[in-house]
């Protein structure tokens, strides 16, 4: 059975620790050492339906615009 | 196709150097003339069949990327970039057999009805590209791309961002390569090595690949080895066989090593009681190592492997792109906790420190570097843990105590 699933993905590259996301997401996100998001997965994070619309603010309010909110299929 | 000049099951191992020279005459004398007219399925069918894997250091399935690989103006890239500074098989190919990766490059080209091939390689291996082009009787349009001496410049999306903007820097993948790399475009990489082999296959066949090596490893692979051997060597060996094995091959002696890193810098360590094992992701699943690109390094008896793997850790450190966060800062931090291990610092949670950095880190790069660092750090502290034990009481075995 494969499902459709809301994901935050992090770019890493573009993202400077500013920690916005952090605060928008505290249930999903916590800082590293340096300030950097880490949430389970690395940088592609399952977002629970009840915590859409916070992603979608943290995807909007990110001043790197590193973050991406998409639906994937997973197995 | 043409004519075999040479029994194919005389190649078996060795069959990539078979040619002895690097020029189109020794080429064709050994090989015969390279197979045209392969169409996408019939090469997918066959690559499938022969059970040929990548040999750039993931592994993959060559076929698979040959059927992720979308229509239309497609593009090929033969990927000649060693970043590992202990991997020298890809310039020894280059320089010793360059047809046969431009043949690989070509027949993949056709199959895919690529517009545009590229050949991405340091500078000495492209001096012999040309050479090799100039004598090319098909004359294939292959754009020749210079490869910095870096360590993640031969990382996939760095190469595509290489050949894009001239700068080897891996970037963020939201979409896969086959479907969009190159201007957008679907795009093919292959390492040499693998259109190297592929090459032979399209001229010998998968039952002919499959002589050599065993049914889950088939073919040869070649070896890049170094560290506390006699000499640098790359060898080629049948799939399957053993550490021990390919030491061998490459005259250097096994009971004088208490390890090899197997793979390269993003590998893993494998302790002398394991070389009877095949060098498969599978026999040497314990150890968490693979093949990957070929590298087997040596570290002799009596010598410290906390203070080599220190070093490796620093290198590849130096080597973060500096673009990501987590790698930037968290791979200067472990190589930290790791030679403060190594120097005989007496912190017990030092091993623990060094655990949770590199798990702090995967997963949070662009590209797999962070990922590869931390499973090197994963591996040091596994295999060397009496080690580890011992310096953290503060003595060192390998120096007999602290000089």
């Amino acid at each position: 059975m494969s499902r459709r699933q809301l994901e935050l993905h992090i770019d890493f590259a573009r993202c400077d620790g500013r920690g916005l996301c952090t605060e928008l997401l505290p249930e999903l996100l916590v800082r590293d050492d340096w300030g950097y998001p880490v949430g389970r997965g690395g940088r592609d994070v399952h977002v629970p339906e009840r915590l859409s619309d916070a992603a979608q603010d943290a995807v909007d309010l990110c001043p790197l615009q590193a973050l991406m909110l998409r639906r994937v299929t997973r197995a | 196709m043409t004519a075999m000049t040479l029994d194919p099951r005389q190649l078996g191992t060795g069959g990539l150097f078979a040619a002895g020279r690097p020029d189109l005459a020794a080429h064709e004398a050994a090989y015969g003339r390279r197979p045209s007219g392969w169409t996408r399925k019939e090469l997918l069918a066959e690559l499938d069949a022969s059970g040929l894997t990548g040999r750039g250091g993931a592994g993959f399935p060559a076929w698979r990327k040959l059927a992720a690989t979308g229509s239309g103006r497609a593009v090929v890239i033969a990927n000649g970039a060693e970043g590992e500074p202990a991997s020298r098989k890809d310039a020894t190919l280059l320089r010793e057999a360059p047809h046969l990766v431009l043949d690989g490059l070509v027949t993949v080209g056709e199959a895919v009805g690529a517009s545009t091939l590229f050949l991405y390689a340091t500078r000495d291996s492209l001096a012999s590209v040309a050479q090799a082009l100039a004598e090319r009787r098909d004359r294939p349009k292959v754009k020749l791309v210079e490869a910095p001496e870096a360590f993640i410049s031969g990382e996939a999306s760095a190469v595509v961002n290489a050949l894009e903007t001239g700068v080897a820097l891996p970037r963020d993948k939201a979409l896969r390569l086959g479907t969009s790399g190159y201007e957008g475009r679907p795009t093919l990489l292959h390492n040499v090595e693998t259109l190297a082999h592929l090459a032979l296959v399209a001229r010998f066949g998968a039952s002919w690949f499959r002589s050599a090596g065993t049914a889950e490893d088939p073919g040869t692979r070649l070896y890049s080895l170094s560290g506390d051997v006699p000499t640098e060597w790359v060898v080629e060996a049948p799939g399957g066989a053993t550490v021990r094995d390919v030491l061998r091959l490459g005259h250097a002696e096994p009971s004088s090593l208490a390890a090899v890193l197997v793979g390269g810098f993003h590998g893993a360590w494998v302790p002398a009681e394991a070389f009877d094992l095949p060098l498969t992701g599978r026999g040497l699943a314990r150890y968490g190592a693979t093949p990957g690109a070929g590298v087997l390094m040596g570290l002799a008896r009596g010598r410290c492997g906390l203070e080599s793997s220190a070093g490796i850790v620093r290198y590849l450190a130096e080597s973060s792109a500096r673009q990501c966060g987590p790698c930037m800062f968290g791979l200067p931090a472990m190589a930290s906790v790791i030679e403060r291990i190594a120097a005989g610092e007496r912190t017990p949670w030092l091993a623990s420190e060094a655990e949770r950095l590199a798990g702090l880190v995967t997963g949070r790069g662009a590209c797999r570097h962070p990922d590869g660092s931390a499973k090197f750090v994963h591996s040091t502290l596994a295999v060397f843990r009496d080690e580890v034990q011992a310096h953290l009481s503060g003595m060192c075995t390998a120096h007999r105590g602290w000089a």
